[in-house]
C-alpha cells in the first residue's frame, strides 16, 4: 500500500454516524491512557475510557467527548466505536459542572464500594467533558 | 328501504372514518420512512461491531482456552429452560402483525420445548415481552414473564436496547435460562413483515463473509489493554446491538404495516361511499317518482 499521510476516520455510535473523514492524528482516550495515532500504526485494537476525543487534520480540529468504546486501527482506517459520543459544541457545560459539584459531594458520604465505583465514574465522565470543553475553547472552536 | 337522511347520514360518518384513516396513513409512511433512516444509520456500528465479534471468536476458538473460559456469554451449555424475548408493537391498528409476531414466539417456544423434551428435559419457557400487544399476549396466554417493557415508542434509543438487553443477560448468567431467543418483525419492505426468530444468548459468532480478510490476521493486532478485557466488553455490547437492532425493524416494521392497514381502511371506506351514494340516488329518485305518481293521481282524480 502506497504510503499515505492521511488515517480515514470513523466515529459511530449505535444511533448514527458522528464523523467520516481524513485525519493526519487521532487522539483518543484508551482506558490506560490517551492514544496518539498516526498514519502507518499497526493494527490496534483497543478500549477506550470517558474522555477527548481529537481529530486534527489541517489545523482544522474535531472534537468529541466519549464515554467509552471501542478503538480499531488497521490499514490506516481508524473506527471508533462510541457507546456515547458528542461533539464539544454539544456539550452542555453548566450540566456537566453541576454533575461533577454532585458527584463530589455524594463521594464524600458514599458508603458501599459500589457505589463508590459508580460516582468515580459519573465524576470521571464530568470532568472529561468538561476537558472537552476546555480544549475546545483553548482550540477557538467554542464561545 | 332506508330513508335518504339515513344514507346521508352514514355517508357522512363513514367520510370522516375515510379521513381519519388517510392521515393515520400518512403519518404512519412519515414515520416508516423515519423508521428506516435509523435502522440504516445504526448499520455502520453494528457492521464493525459484528466484525469484531467474529474476529473475537475466531481467536477464542483457535486454541486461546484461557479466552473461551472467560467469556460466559458465548458458552453453550446444556439448556433446561428458554428465554424468548419478545417484541412486538405497542399499539394496535396495524393488521396482522401482532398476532403474526405472537404466534412466532409460540410457536419457536413450542418447537424448542417439543425438541427438548424428545431428548428427556422438561423446559420452562420465560418471556420478557417488550410492547403492549406481546406483554397483553403473555399475559393473555398466562405464560411466564421475565419482564415487560412497554411504550417504547417510535424512537428506541440505545437505553432502552440496553435495559432489555440486561434482563435477558442477567436470567442467562444466573442460569434461569440457558438461550435466549429473540422474536420480532424483520422490515423486509413496505408491505412484507416477517416474523423471525434469531439466538441471542449464548452469542452465536457471526459467519465471516466470503472475502473478509483471510484467516491469521487476527493475531497481528495489538490489544490494548488485553485481549480478555476488550472481548469482555464487546460481548455485551453487541448482545445490546442485536437487541437495538431488532427494536428499529420492529418499528419499521409496525409502521408500514399499519400504514398498509390504514390504506386498506380508507380504500374500503371509499368502496363504500360510492355503494352509499348509489343507492342514495336510488332511494332519492325512488322518492321522487313515487312523489310525481301521487301528484298525478291526485290531479286526475279531480
Amino acid at each position: 500500500m502506497a504510503t499515505r499521510n492521511t488515517l480515514h476516520v470513523e466515529v459511530v455510535t449505535a444511533e448514527h454516524e458522528l464523523y467520516n473523514g481524513e485525519a493526519e492524528i487521532v487522539d483518543a482516550p484508551g482506558a490506560d491512557g490517551q492514544l496518539g495515532i498516526l498514519p502507518e500504526h499497526a493494527p490496534l485494537l483497543a478500549l477506550l475510557g470517558p474522555g477527548p476525543l481529537q481529530i486534527k487534520l489541517h489545523g482544522n480540529d474535531s472534537i468529541f467527548f466519549v464515554s467509552g468504546g471501542f478503538l480499531e486501527v488497521s490499514n490506516d482506517r481508524v473506527t471508533i466505536l462510541a457507546d456515547t459520543a458528542e461533539q464539544a459544541e454539544e456539550i452542555d457545560e453548566a450540566r456537566a459542572q453541576a454533575a461533577r459539584r454532585q458527584a463530589e459531594e455524594r463521594l464524600q458520604d458514599a458508603q458501599s464500594r459500589t457505589e463508590r465505583a459508580e460516582l468515580q465514574a459519573a465524576l470521571m465522565r464530568a470532568l472529561s467533558r468538561l476537558k472537552v470543553v476546555e480544549i475546545a475553547r483553548r482550540s477557538g472552536r467554542v464561545r | 328501504m332506508p330513508s335518504t337522511r339515513e344514507i346521508r347520514q352514514r355517508i357522512r360518518s363513514v367520510k370522516n372514518t375515510a379521513k381519519i384513516t388517510k392521515a393515520m396513513q400518512m403519518v404512519a409512511s412519515s414515520k416508516m420512512r423515519r423508521a428506516q433512516e435509523r435502522v440504516e444509520q445504526a448499520r455502520p456500528f453494528a457492521d464493525q461491531i459484528r466484525e469484531l465479534v467474529s474476529r473475537l471468536a475466531t481467536a477464542a476458538s483457535n486454541g486461546n482456552e484461557d479466552l473461551a473460559e472467560d467469556l460466559v456469554l458465548l458458552k453453550q451449555r446444556p439448556v433446561r429452560n428458554i428465554g424468548i424475548v419478545l417484541i412486538s408493537p405497542d399499539r394496535g391498528l396495524c393488521g396482522a402483525l401482532p398476532s403474526n409476531i405472537n404466534r412466532q414466539a409460540a410457536l419457536t417456544a413450542r418447537n424448542e420445548s417439543r425438541r427438548l423434551s424428545e431428548q428427556g428435559g422438561s423446559p420452562n419457557v420465560e418471556y420478557v415481552a417488550v410492547g403492549r400487544k406481546g406483554r397483553d399476549f403473555v399475559v393473555r396466554s398466562e405464560l411466564d414473564m421475565i419482564a415487560e417493557f412497554t411504550n417504547y415508542g417510535d424512537r428506541p434509543g440505545i437505553g432502552d436496547a440496553t435495559a432489555i438487553a440486561q434482563v435477558a443477560v442477567d436470567a442467562f448468567l444466573k442460569g434461569e435460562v440457558d438461550v435466549v431467543y429473540l422474536v420480532y418483525a424483520k422490515f423486509v419492505n413496505t408491505v412484507t413483515q416477517t416474523p423471525v426468530t434469531v439466538q441471542l444468548l449464548p452469542v452465536q459468532p457471526p459467519e465471516k463473509k466470503e472475502g473478509d480478510e483471510p484467516e491469521g490476521k487476527a493475531s497481528e493486532y495489538i490489544y490494548e489493554p488485553d485481549e480478555q478485557t476488550i472481548f469482555k466488553a464487546l460481548l455485551p455490547r453487541y448482545v445490546d446491538i442485536l437487541v437495538y437492532q431488532a427494536l428499529l425493524e420492529a418499528v419499521a416494521s409496525q409502521q408500514s404495516a399499519q400504514m398498509v392497514a390504514m390504506k386498506n381502511a380508507t380504500d374500503n371506506a371509499n368502496d363504500l361511499i360510492q355503494d352509499l351514494t348509489l343507492t342514495y340516488n336510488k332511494v332519492r329518485q325512488a322518492a321522487i317518482t313515487t312523489q310525481i305518481l301521487e301528484v298525478v293521481a291526485g290531479a286526475e282524480a279531480l
